[in-house]
């Protein structure tokens, strides 16, 4: 019993700023703006700009899953072909660290200062008959955004994923090779199926990555809310229609359940890969 | 002997054509923050916007919000790995000490915040920092409660590594037997010896806590995040410059981390 004693302040700690909270927009999510059980939170996400958002949030981060999964994949094998524990390695990696984190307001403020209006690579652009200007693609979803994300999902993607390229066998290529199998059957039937689960886990992990991002796009996006994190954002900040108090916690109750189910295949797969690589 | 050397000289462009084209994407927008805070007003390079930014009298007296985001990112940045260290050490040994039926609850709950992202924290944590408020004041400092929960995964990973590599049962048992009360045990013996573990732990701590933004920017706090931000809307030239000067004190810090022990990496960023 004294034992116990012990882990209270970590167990009253995660309580208030942990489980309360998760318990206020779980609860929340089904009550009214008087406290009353509804359901109306829920339906209300039915309106088209909440649908849009989550649309807008899915697709999103799939398409920079998938870009930054490939991209990402291919600098780690790249890497990996390098001398083992040598210098390119050693400063990929740990630029790819750092880049990982680089998010937020000053990704936003980079694009911004490439690509932007006056963006170096814009003025350069116009010079050579290419106008990027002239729109604002840079803050719609479906284009800047996807670019600005792709930017942190590919580092993301070298840390998750070296280690398990890393886990491929000189020796099993050259098995391959004595069985007189070309570097396409090596793909095919080697390293392909051994590295799949670490490539769809990894993917996945880049998914919930870009659904959870809400700093970049709020730096970048100062009109209208096309993602559901910033949809989010707005029920807090503003003003809200009467009767609809909760609904930013129906929203976030969604992004949770989104998150929840790519993080348990999540899991599953990684299960898969510690027996395979034997990591 | 032939089909290997082929393959090497193959995979040696492969390598060259895919690290180039990758780095100049990485390089470019760096390039671009550059570029756009040296312009001179009728073209050409100046370093003004530079001089201001270290020019500490002109950053007091015209640019209070980003002096304010400082001062007030530096106390979260010490207040959050306080209290993480002190939270997170004990309790972690402790559970291995004497409790090692509840390790896995105490994973759970460490690792619980990676599934949720901060937007729906700040969503459930509005009605806590009511309270907060009504307690303890205003303060941007007493976001460090809510960036705790944001390390919490991070510090948790880091420390169990540290832990899982010595033998804390032999070395507390040892001391107890020597007449060491915990206290002793925590500070003179468990400490010392999971140091590297508690400096990547709070490396973590700082690259985040420097980075963060949106729970700061939703609860209309400051923070070095939302300074920059707002800075932003005012002077572009200079927000760029401190947004970039800000990124490179985050990489010198993780820079360090890599040569602190084996420089265990977290796999998952917060804060994008």
């Amino acid at each position: 019993m004294g034992a116990l004693l012990g882990v209270i302040p970590f167990f009253a700690y995660t309580m208030v700023f942990l489980a309360i909270p998760t318990l206020i927009v779980v609860v929340g999510s089904f009550l009214d703006g008087s406290g009353h059980p509804t359901l109306g939170n829920l339906t209300a996400l039915a309106q088209p700009q909440i649908v849009s958002a989550f649309i807008h949030s899915t697709v999103l981060s799939a398409v920079t899953a998938v870009l930054g999964a490939v991209f990402g994949a291919l600098l780690a094998y790249a890497v990996s072909t390098g001398r083992e524990g040598g210098q390119l390695r050693r400063i990929v990696s740990s630029l790819c660290g750092v880049l990982a984190q680089f998010g937020g307001v000053t990704l936003a403020f980079a694009f911004v200062a490439t690509v932007g209006f006056q963006g170096f690579v814009t003025l350069w652009l116009q010079n050579i008959g290419i106008d990027l200007a002239g729109s604002t693609w840079l803050f719609e979803p479906y284009k800047g955004l996807i670019l600005v994300y792709t930017y942190f999902q590919i580092p993301l993607m070298l840390i998750v994923f070296l280690p398990a390229v890393e886990g491929l066998r000189p020796q099993w290529r050259e098995a391959a090779e004595s069985l007189g199998g070309s570097t396409w059957h090596y793909w095919r039937h080697v390293a392909g199926p051994i590295l799949a689960p670490s490539f769809i886990g990894a993917m996945l992990l880049l998914f919930t990555n870009a659904f959870s991002a809400y700093a970049t796009a709020a730096a970048l996006i100062s009109q209208g809310s096309p993602i559901i994190p910033l949809q989010i954002g707005g029920t807090l900040s503003s003003e809200v229609i009467l009767g609809q108090e909760n609904v930013g916690k129906a929203m976030a109750l969604g992004m949770v359940a989104i998150v929840a189910v790519v993080m348990t295949l999540y899991v599953a797969l990684e299960r898969r890969t510690t027996k395979w690589l034997g990591r | 002997m032939k089909l290997r050397a082929t393959r090497r000289r193959k995979q040696t462009i492969f390598r060259r054509v895919v690290v180039g084209m990758i780095g100049l994407f990485f390089a470019l927008p760096l390039l671009g923050m550059v570029e756009f805070t040296t312009r001179a007003p009728g073209g050409g390079r100046t370093l003004d916007t530079w001089a201001t930014l270290f020019d500490f009298n002109v950053i007091d007296a015209d640019y209070p919000e980003l002096k304010t985001g400082v001062l007030a990112s530096a106390g979260l940045v010490l207040l959050t790995v306080a209290i993480m260290l002190i939270m997170l050490v004990p309790t972690m040994t402790w559970v291995r000490l004497r409790l090692p039926g509840l390790r896995r609850t105490v994973e759970f709950i460490c690792l619980l915040p990676l599934t949720i992202p901060a937007i729906v924290l700040v969503v459930g944590l509005a009605p806590v920092y009511a309270w907060v408020s009504y307690f303890l004041g205003e303060s941007s400092l007493w976001l460090a409660f809510a960036y705790v929960v944001l390390v919490l995964p991070y510090a948790y990973r880091a420390l169990d590594a540290g832990l899982s590599a010595i033998d804390v049962k032999t070395l507390a048992e040892a001391a107890r037997s020597l007449g060491a009360g915990w206290p002793t045990v925590m500070w003179r013996i468990i400490l010392p010896n999971v140091r590297t573990a508690v400096l990547s732990a709070s490396f973590l701590s700082v690259a985040l806590v420097l980075g963060e933004f949106t729970i700061a920017s939703l609860f209309s706090r400051d923070n070095l995040q939302v300074a920059i931000n707002q800075l932003g809307k005012r002077d572009a030239s200079l927000a760029i410059a401190a947004a970039f000067a800000f990124m490179v004190i985050a990489f010198l810090v993780l820079f360090a981390m890599s040569f602190v022990g084996n420089g265990r990496r977290s796999s998952r960023p917060e804060e994008n």
